[in-house]
């Protein structure tokens, strides 16, 4: 190859490039039906009350499930999500981790974890309670991958399930939410938090996880009208945006 | 059947072909009989001849005597039951080209000798649109001659029964040859004429093209490549025909500063077009043709013919226009490099080109176009659009004087397309690794393929190339005990049908005019007509009721609508939305040169518009025109920024990559940059930090500041979050088969499950930075969307040769780049800002 290829070093980040924005990443706190939640700019959910961490669509095994199709999407997807999810967990020391259903992209998945990953996944257990909520894509709980599955869980006023019911108090996911925002002329697309005051659906974590844009007809019905916000993810920060100025796609 | 020899055959041409030339009152020409006489010893042809030259009936005219002499009526009584079948007859010659279209018109070009000499030749056509029924009788009962495309090759190759259709195959004929090698199609077709040289070792091939810089390379892509050394086919040159008269207008008007649409110009070009009986109006974007289509129908007072082209307009509305401009129906046809390539017409007598030529070898090409009595001179006019491109275009001009070419390089063979070949060949037959990492190596662009490149192309087929051994279970191909690879499953090969081909078109939608507008309760009533195609990423960046020009007209948007653009017609009379890109040409290296050349040597202005002459010599005595070889910086302050302009001439994209670097550095010397703006010659940042200051202290070396390093880390972090690098990486992974291909009437459900390829992208650059679909998306940002190879060229020359002049205001020089302020801002992908300002707006329009 030619040399400009070859000039490139070791991939570091130079820490200077971007002075304007904090280097440590700012939450944002959400108020849902009187609950204190902190929203991460990874897409995750921290309530410090109840020392719970929730994230949603992990959608693991996506690679391979495509994979078996003959599409070889790199096998990367898994190990990429748990990292994310390790750094976070390491941050917030949750006592509860609830993972929002689609955990696995397909009911097979878990069966095809590499051992590394079930062995990171296992680490991230320990010491905590691990609560697998089933999805549409995983209905079914399986076995070699710990943890407890449940259809939906109660904690004090607010309703943990997969599927959005549109009632309220409730914190939801499958639906991953992207918003785009246009300004000086470019949009911007990114993940989203979509909550009013009572209701809220997560971003899908997971590193293959594409997204429904929020002015998609099902976000209306949930929320009634395009009545809530948006807290787009940056990559150090969230970004509020009234659901009624972001762009359809 | 053994090769009759021919060579002591006394006439080259038999009587039945001299009766037939001199029934039309022609003379065979010189380089017709040259290429017969390649073909009776047996030699493979690159013939370069200029359009007009009878250089289609020249490449068939081998095929055509050999097919005359067949004795008897064909047997045909061997049907297809696989490999291994000889037999009488069969394929004779294959046709390939570029355009579809100009594979159906050959043919019909191709009928008049052949039911003129009553000659028992079949010959026929494959595309796309053949229907399936003729296609299988194609295989089944092949013609003698076969006019099809590159892609319709690489289909026909990967089936079982390619040994027995193409066994009997004598002769290959690439037509515009220099255009196909230019791209990934080229490299394809040289992997499928590989192929073609294995299954038919005593077919011979015979190039068509334009005149090209270096004619060797595309000799060396017509044979077999040896594993030492070069082989080539010969060279046959037509005579050149007239010399052509390009000028340039000599416009009355004042020359504009900055822009592209030569509005100044306008009322000129009307009464050329007036003037002449059919003129080809050539410009450099879809958005100019537009604008310029628009603009003439403003003024056509007499009411003349004057039609659109351009490569987004709908496929029925394009051939409606080809058929009228060959009925001689149309006084003049707008159009892009649509029309670079295609049919010819006689009827042409003045090629206009707006804006800057680009290319001495574009240029003289699209002259061609017009007057295709090949011993009249052709006859251009240059009409620029601004200052600069009026030192284009008189470079551009003495360049077409001396005849001098400026084609591109042959290409290095692209990782992808290897890998899509790969997989073809297992579907057609299985292979052993061996043998076919032999016969890829003996196709020109591949020449110089690695065998550890070839096995990671072969393991990527297999199994997606991971270091992470994880879907060996899943693989696509395997190797047999017999040591051959072959596919795992018949819907590999049904997939591998279905994503065939290099063209990866930017996600197209579809714009349909519709009745009514949104908005006040009302829905918008469905069923209007198609107009054509743009960009999905144009349409990213409207918002309803933004109006733009597409197809002649101006246009409000209404919305998307599943996979279709509602639009409306729209009474305004400017479009906000001023343009979307497509078919921008760089500025080659070559003129680039010469433009700076022009620019050094007074001397040379002398041949210039006395507005531009001024122009220079203002900029002379304000600041300064640099030696031809010299990079010169301006630094100086401007409604409370620090600017910086360089004058690399290297061309938008080599521009905008650079800009994005020196953006990056001036970040982290604590200059604050603000933005960029770059154009074909020049580039412009602006910063909050006085540059010029920090320089006059030392405290910045501007040669530090271009240091070649830049190329380095910088780059690679850009590239992470690059949405040029991620859309390049985007048509890697679909030719490479990583991605499948959406279509038509899947769409909808597709867009929801097809994986985005950025976040592929995403992962695979953190855990495998050099698996080979990331090497091959690199090698196309060098020369492709980023123009890193040109950058690094450009900066390698002006190391230690940077002039800094430090002013006090704009220098005449700066100001067409200056103009773009605005028009055309590009700073960073950090959407995270862009974010923070919207959001930071918001909060502001809260307060009030």
């Amino acid at each position: 190859m030619t040399n400009y290829w070859t000039l490139r070093a070791n991939h570091r980040r130079a820490a200077t490039a971007r002075a304007e924005v904090p280097a440590v990443p700012q939450t944002l706190e959400i108020n849902l039906s009187g609950a204190s939640l902190i929203a991460d700019p990874s897409g995750a959910l921290y309530w410090p009350e109840h020392g719970l961490l929730a994230v949603a669509d992990l959608h693991l095994e996506k690679g391979s499930s495509y994979a078996r199709h003959g599409q070889f999407l790199p096998p990367y997807d898994t190990a990429a999500t748990l990292a994310r999810l390790t750094r976070l967990i390491a941050h917030y020391a949750p006592r509860v981790v609830v993972a929002l259903g689609d955990s696995f992209h397909d009911g097979g998945g878990p069966k095809r974890l590499l051992d590394s990953d079930r062995e990171s996944l296992g680490a991230l257990q320990r010491g905590r309670e691990w609560i697998w909520i089933t999805g549409n894509h995983d209905p079914e709980p399986a076995e070699s991958i710990g943890g407890v599955f449940q259809e939906t869980m109660q904690v004090g006023a607010l309703t943990f399930r997969h599927l959005p019911t549109g009632t309220a108090y409730e914190v939801c996911g499958h639906l991953h939410p992207v918003a785009r925002v246009s300004h000086r002329g470019r949009a911007v697309r990114r993940r989203c938090f979509a909550a009013d005051e009572t209701r809220m659906v997560m971003p899908a974590f997971g590193a293959f996880t594409g997204g429904l844009n929020v002015r998609d007809a099902a976000f209306a019905d949930l929320f009634g009208t395009f009545a809530f916000t948006a807290h787009m993810l940056g990559d150090t920060r969230l970004f509020a945006f009234s659901a009624k100025r972001c762009l359809a796609d | 059947m053994p090769r009759p020899k021919r060579i002591d055959m006394p006439p080259l041409l038999p009587d039945a072909f001299t009766r037939w030339f001199a029934g039309r009152g022609w003379a065979p020409r010189a380089h017709q009989l040259e290429l017969l006489a390649k073909a009776n010893e047996g030699r493979s042809a690159l013939l370069i001849a200029p359009t007009g030259g009878g250089k289609t009936l020249a490449g068939f005219l081998p095929s055509l005597v050999e097919l005359s002499s067949k004795t008897g009526p064909k047997s045909k009584k061997l049907v297809s039951t696989g490999s291994g079948i000889r037999r009488e007859g069969g394929l004779h010659t294959l046709y390939i080209s570029p355009l579809k279209a100009l594979a159906v018109d050959i043919a019909r070009n191709l009928e008049m000798p052949v039911n003129e000499m009553k000659l028992p030749i079949r010959l026929e056509t494959r595309t796309g649109d053949t229907p399936t029924s003729k296609r299988l009788r194609q295989r089944r009962d092949p013609p003698d001659i076969l006019l099809t495309t590159p892609e319709q090759l690489a289909l026909l190759l990967a089936s079982p029964d390619a040994p027995f259709l193409f066994g009997s195959l004598r002769r290959v004929v690439l037509d515009e040859l220099h255009s196909l090698v230019l791209s990934k199609r080229g490299d394809l077709l040289s992997l499928g004429m590989a192929r073609l040289f294995q299954l038919a070792p005593e077919m011979t091939t015979v190039g068509l093209s334009a005149t090209v810089a270096v004619p060797e390379e595309l000799c060396r892509f017509l044979v077999p490549q040896p594993m030492q050394g070069e082989a080539h086919a010969d060279l046959v040159i037509a005579q050149a025909g007239a010399q052509p008269k390009v000028t340039m207008l000599n416009t009355t008007e004042r020359l504009p500063w900055a822009g592209h649409s030569a509005r100044h110009a306008l009322s000129e070009i009307y009464d050329l077009i007036k003037q002449h009986k059919t003129t080809l109006l050539f410009v450099n974007t879809r958005s100019q043709a537009e604008f310029t289509f628009q603009s003439l129908w403003g003024i056509n007072d007499d009411n003349l013919s004057i039609a659109l082209h351009h490569g987004s307009l709908a496929v029925g509305q394009r051939r409606k226009v080809e058929d009228a401009m060959s009925a001689g129906k149309l006084r003049a046809v707008v159009c892009t490099s649509s029309l670079d390539l295609g049919v010819d017409w006689g009827d042409v007598d003045l090629v206009i080109n707006i804006g800057a030529p680009k290319g001495s070898s574009r240029l003289m090409q699209r002259v061609g176009r017009s007057n295709h009595r090949y011993d009249e001179p052709s006859k251009a006019v240059l009409v620029p659009a601004n200052r600069f491109e009026v030192l284009e275009c008189r470079a551009a001009i003495d360049a077409v004087a001396e005849n001098a070419q400026d084609t591109p390089p042959l290409r290095t063979g692209g990782l992808d397309v290897l890998c899509q070949h790969i997989l073809g060949r297992a579907v057609g037959e299985p292979f052993l690794s061996d043998d076919l990492f032999a016969e890829i190596r003996s196709a020109a662009p591949y020449a110089t393929l690695t065998r550890a490149d070839f096995d990671d192309a072969l393991d990527f087929v297999a199994t997606g190339g991971y270091a992470l051994k994880a879907y060996e279970r899943f693989a696509k191909i395997r190797q047999g005990k017999d040591g051959k690879w072959r596919v795992t499953h018949p819907r590999v090969a049904q997939r591998y049908r279905m994503n065939i081909g290099t063209i990866v078109e930017a996600d197209m939608l579809k714009v349909r005019m519709v009745r009514g507008r949104r908005g006040a309760g009302k829905t918008i009533q469905r069923g209007g007509r198609i107009l054509g195609q743009v960009e999905e990423y144009f349409v990213e960046m409207l918002s309803i009721g933004d109006t733009f020009v597409f197809g002649g007209e101006i246009l409000r948007y209404e919305g998307l609508v599943e996979n279709e653009v509602y639009v409306t017609r729209s009474n305004a009379t400017d479009p906000k939305v001023p343009a979307y890109e497509g078919g921008k040409f760089p500025l080659s290296t070559y003129l680039a040169a010469r433009v700076r050349n022009i620019l050094a040597d007074p001397e040379a202005w002398r041949a210039l518009p006395d507005q531009v002459r001024e122009w220079l010599e203002l900029q002379e005595w304000r600041s300064l025109l640099p030696p031809a070889s010299d990079l010169l910086v301006e630094t100086f302050p401007r409604g409370g920024n620090n600017y910086l302009v360089c004058y690399p001439f290297e061309g938008r994209l080599a521009h905008q990559t650079l800009g994005m670097l020196l953006t990056r550095r001036l970040e982290r010397a604590g200059l604050r940059p603000l933005g960029f703006v770059a154009n074909e010659y020049a580039l412009a940042v602006w910063c909050l930090g006085d540059i010029d200051l920090r320089v006059s202290r030392r405290e910045l070396s501007l040669n530090d500041l271009f240091a070649e390093d830049m190329l380095g880390d910088d780059l690679e972090e850009w590239l992470a979050e690059s949405s040029l690098m991620k859309r390049t990486f985007r048509t890697c992974a679909i030719i490479a088969g990583l991605i499948e291909r959406r279509f038509p009437g899947e769409e909808k459900s597709r867009r929801q499950l097809t994986i985005s390829t950025d976040l592929v992208y995403d992962v695979l650059r953190k855990h495998q930075p050099d698996h080979i679909l990331l090497r091959a998306a690199r090698a196309d940002a060098a020369t492709g969307l980023l123009d890193i190879k040109r950058l690094s060229e450009m900066l390698s020359r002006v190391q230690g040769r940077i002039v800094h002049k430090s002013l006090d205001h704009v220098s005449p020089l700066s100001v067409p780049v200056m103009l773009e302020i605005g028009r055309e801002t590009v700073y960073g992908e950090a959407s995270d800002v862009l974010l923070a300002e919207a959001a930071d707006e918001l909060i502001k329009e809260a307060m009030v």
